[in-house]
């Protein structure tokens, strides 16, 4: 097992397995009377998030509590970073207060690799730049075990900005390792050059996506990549490539839909649809604990390169 | 690696049974009937033993008694001393064990540390009226002080030594044994 | 970062080297006495009484390197580099000719400026030939006043290291230049293609995580230049050349008879983007590594002429500017000290480049290139040549470099080759 977690890239068909095992097992933890466990007790836990996000940084910070870790947050605005620290300076200060595990989001990829470099503690890679976002990844998975039994020969599509998307990466790495089929559906100016190195179909149009996968990962489409001339307009986007009931039901299969959220509700995916029997999307959130439960807990043991 | 070198055969497939029948006449009449029972058996083998002494109660009340199973690695007090963290089993406890008494069932009482978890892990369940235990081998050398309720056989042990509880229903046939084992080097 | 120290040179013999010039025809093994800076005489039997005798047996030694395309950010940036600190690191690697790029603060774009970099260069053992901006502040909107700056020494006009992105401007500096015989430098980067890319544009970048600057980035600013080189028929160079395309378009060029020339750095001609799978900074460089297949032509290119001359792009970087995640990281490896050695044990050794062909393009064709005089060992010549064991190897570390900066891409290589003594100036430095 690797000691760090910097992106399913770099992760065994085993540890994926291992991680997501576990998940499903602290699932179980989740659902006692009282959630929490002593495992981590002792161990401190800094949230270094130099990104702004929510809803990964409470599940992590719910899961260190759940395993009774201590965790420092420590995000970018009023920080030292602000002023002008270097991001070396400011791991190497944090290891000064002998930290054990660092679960860190950066916008530049590779920040987790760098700050292997740079101290001895744990890296979990919360998600960097446009490079991955293994827990993601491992959640997606784990949540469609969770309702399909087994992703081998899963045809799962991931829906939207690609060439922007680390949850792209990390849900392709991991769903092929474990034996899924995958296919990417975007305009051509969302989906990366050479994408076809993944061995992953690609489609243009979204009902030709919705007839090949068994499962839609759909993508949170930023309204930013307009103005820099990706695609034109948002009405256009939404009626080539957003995912609705009536596009569903054409097919006569059941389709399974995951968004890493936020959802931009009416853009990517109609109003109610998130709401629908067709989606995971809270299920997604709810394993997100337990499977980040699952990381923390088995990188906490795996010791430093003898 | 673990290799193990037999020693001794402590109790045969006959005296095995016989011992659980004793356990659970003991539990029985201790706890006056089974009625507010709640059996727990821990990873790996106490709750496969778990399920044979239930079977006995069973054939003498005439009554299903609920059990569950525990795994207590989230609960060791080692965790931080480990090269590796231990893959996690499953805790499956289906019932409310509030204000029951909980028979905790393990094979073999040793420094009493796997206890002391199971029971801190067994509070964060519920509350129980009362927790008792039961184990097949005491063998002594414990770190803690604990003390098993219901002792299938009181077993000197040496440190070098192990013990080794086999069950029919996981193992193909009932024993206990004593065992050498030798650390290999891989 | 080291000291250097240089002594004036007396009456000096060079024992037991091999002496090797492809310019003047000249590969021997013998003794060359030095006197009063200049080369006294080549041959065998000089007495040694009053010379202070540098045996050298086993060594080589060649003409003085001169590099095209150094950045040494004095004025302005001087905590990266010095003039002094930039010279030294020449010296240390078998640079006696440097010239230098005007991103300097303020820009190299007034007689001022320029007479201040040759100021400070009278007191090293280099001579540099300062390029001055062709637009005002390298803003790309109005051209500098180029006939005062050529008067006050400047050799060759680039905005480096932007290229120019106006094409109208840019033919308007090719046709004025074509007064003085002075070249025009463009670096090929399309700006809104490069976007802010990180590397180059392909497979890695999307396994990375990267955003990418694709070749045609280059390919197309390269063909611009190309045809504006050819409609004005003015001298256009073209820097730091990356892509195996460009190296095509350029090999036509020059076949139609195009007054173009161009450069290749070391790091392009030994390295590929694969080096960039760890998001280590000193591998953040523009123009981005390439493909292997990028890389393969340049080698062609340099083998078949195509491609002129080597140039370092020299660029320091201080630790708190390099040392930070590849987003935030600033482009640019420094180049001097480890340029003749890297490709010697890259290209050389591997016999994948004749040593001849290497000085060439290391010593000759860059002071061609600006229509210098070219260093020669004979009889007469000013001593101007470096010493070289190429029987040993050094190790680059963090501590071994006269730089002020230490973002070497080659840092923690081994490589081949390894310098003894430069002379040049009138002055000679031991290592």
């Amino acid at each position: 097992m690797n000691r760090h977690l910097l992106g399913l890239e770099y992760c065994s068909r085993e540890e994926i397995e291992s991680i997501i095992q576990t998940g499903f097992s602290f699932k179980e933890v989740l659902s006692r009377p009282i959630p929490k466990v002593p495992t981590l007790r002792g161990k401190t836990i800094v949230n270094l998030f130099f990104e702004n996000s929510t809803r990964t940084r409470i599940s992590f910070e719910l899961a260190q509590k759940r395993l009774s870790a201590d965790t420092v947050n420590f995000s970018v605005a009023g920080s030292s970073v602000a002023k002008g620290e270097s991001l070396r300076d400011t791991i190497r200060n944090i290891e000064a207060m002998k930290i054990d595990m660092v679960v860190v989001r950066h916008k530049s990829p590779g920040v987790p690799c760098f700050l292997t470099e740079c101290t001895d503690a744990v890296i979990i890679n919360a998600g960097d730049g446009l490079h991955e976002h293994p827990t993601q990844g491992l959640l997606d998975i784990m949540t469609l075990q969770e309702k399909l039994g087994s992703v081998e020969g899963l045809k799962v599509v991931i829906v939207g900005d690609i060439l922007h998307s680390r949850v792209a990466r990390s849900n392709i790495y991991g769903l092929q390792k474990l034996g899924a089929k995958v296919a990417l559906c975007g305009p051509p100016t969302l989906i990366p050059v050479k994408a076809e190195q993944w061995g992953v179909e690609i489609f243009y149009d979204i009902g030709d996506a919705i007839r090949w996968g068994d499962v839609l990962n759909i993508l949170r489409i930023q309204l930013e990549r307009q103005s820099a001339g990706l695609f034109p307009s948002r009405r256009e986007y939404t009626q080539r490539f957003g995912v609705t009931l009536e596009k569903l039901r054409r097919v006569d299969k059941e389709i399974t839909i995951m968004h890493p959220g936020p959802i931009n509700r009416g853009l990517e995916l109609e109003h109610d649809l998130a709401d629908s029997e067709f989606s995971v999307i809270l299920d997604q959130v709810t394993n997100g604990v337990a499977l980040r439960m699952a990381v923390l807990y088995l990188k906490s043991g795996v010791p430093a390169q003898e | 690696m673990k290799k193990e070198k037999y020693l001794a055969e402590i109790i045969d497939p006959n005296g095995f049974q016989r011992t659980l029948r004793r356990l659970a006449s003991e539990i029985l009449e201790q706890c006056g009937g089974a009625g507010n029972l709640v059996f727990i058996g821990l990873h790996t083998r106490g709750f496969p033993l778990a399920k044979r002494i239930i079977e006995c109660v069973k054939t003498e009340e005439n009554v299903d008694v609920p059990i569950g199973s525990l795994d207590v690695t989230l609960y060791r007090d080692d965790i931080n001393h480990r090269a590796e963290s231990l893959q996690m089993q499953v805790t499956d406890v289906p019932m409310d064990i509030a204000g029951k008494t909980v028979i905790l069932v393990d094979d073999v009482l040793y420094t009493g540390r796997t206890i002391r978890a199971a029971m801190d892990a067994l509070i964060d369940l519920g509350r129980p009226a009362k927790i008792r235990l039961v184990v097949m081998i005491d063998r002594g050398h414990r770190d803690l002080p604990i003390k098993a309720d219901f002792i299938g056989k009181y077993l000197p042990t040496s440190l070098g030594e192990e013990v080794s509880v086999k069950l029919k229903n996981i193992d193909g046939e009932d024993g206990v044994y004593l065992v050498s084992t030798e650390r290999e080097e891989t | 970062m080291k000291e250097f120290k240089a002594k004036k040179q007396n009456e000096i013999l060079i024992k037991g080297a091999r002496l090797l010039d492809p310019g003047s025809k000249l590969d021997k093994v013998a003794d060359m006495l030095l006197r009063q800076g200049k080369i006294a005489g080549i041959g065998q039997g000089f007495p040694s009484e009053n010379a202070d005798v540098l045996d050298v047996g086993g060594c080589v030694v060649f003409p003085g390197f001169f590099d095209l395309h150094a950045h040494l950010r004095e004025p302005g940036f001087e905590d990266q580099e010095t003039i002094a600190s930039g010279c030294a690191a020449a010296i240390a690697g078998g640079f006696t000719g440097l010239c230098t790029m005007p991103d300097t603060e303020p820009v190299t774009d007034t007689r001022g400026v320029v007479e201040f970099i040759q100021r400070a260069a009278e007191k090293t053992m280099v001579d540099i030939s300062p390029a001055a901006a062709i637009t005002k502040d390298c803003c790309g909107a109005e051209l500098a006043e180029m006939a005062e700056l050529v008067q006050a020494g400047a050799v060759a006009f680039s905005d480096a290291p932007h290229s120019l992105a106006n094409a109208g401007l840019l033919r308007h500096a090719l046709d004025y230049a074509c007064m003085f015989k002075v070249p025009v430098i463009d670096v090929c980067e399309h700006a809104g293609l490069a976007g802010d890319g990180l590397m180059h544009e392909g497979a890695m970048s999307t396994r990375l995580g990267m955003r990418g600057i694709p070749g045609i980035a280059e390919d197309i600013i390269i063909s611009r230049d190309l045809h504006l080189a050819e409609y004005t028929g003015a001298a256009m160079h073209l820097a730091k050349i990356s892509t195996k395309r460009a190296v095509e378009l350029i090999r036509d060029a020059k076949k139609r008879g195009v007054k173009v020339t161009c450069d290749v750095t070391p790091h392009h001609c030994l390295l590929a983007e694969e080096s960039l799978a760890h998001y280590n900074t000193d591998f953040k460089v523009k123009p981005p590594l390439r493909t292997v297949a990028d890389r393969e032509a340049l080698i062609k290119g340099l083998r078949d002429g195509t491609i002129d001359a080597i140039a370092t792009d020299h660029t320091p970087h201080s630790p708190e500017e390099k040392q930070v995640e590849i987003l935030a990281a600033p482009f640019g490896t420094t180049g001097l000290e480890t340029a003749f050695s890297a490709l010697y044990s890259g290209l050389v050794q591997s016999g994948r480049l004749p040593l001849e062909i290497l000085l060439q393009k290391i010593s000759v064709a860059p002071r061609k290139i600006l229509h210098l005089t070219v260093p020669a060992l004979r009889e007469g010549a000013p001593a101007n040549f470096s010493i070289w064991d190429l029987q040993a190897q050094r190790q680059v570390t963090a501590d071994s470099f006269y730089s002020r900066s230490r973002n070497s891409i080659f840092l923690n290589d081994t490589l081949q080759g390894v310098i003894k003594a430069v002379c040049n100036k009138g002055q000679i430095w031991q290592a």
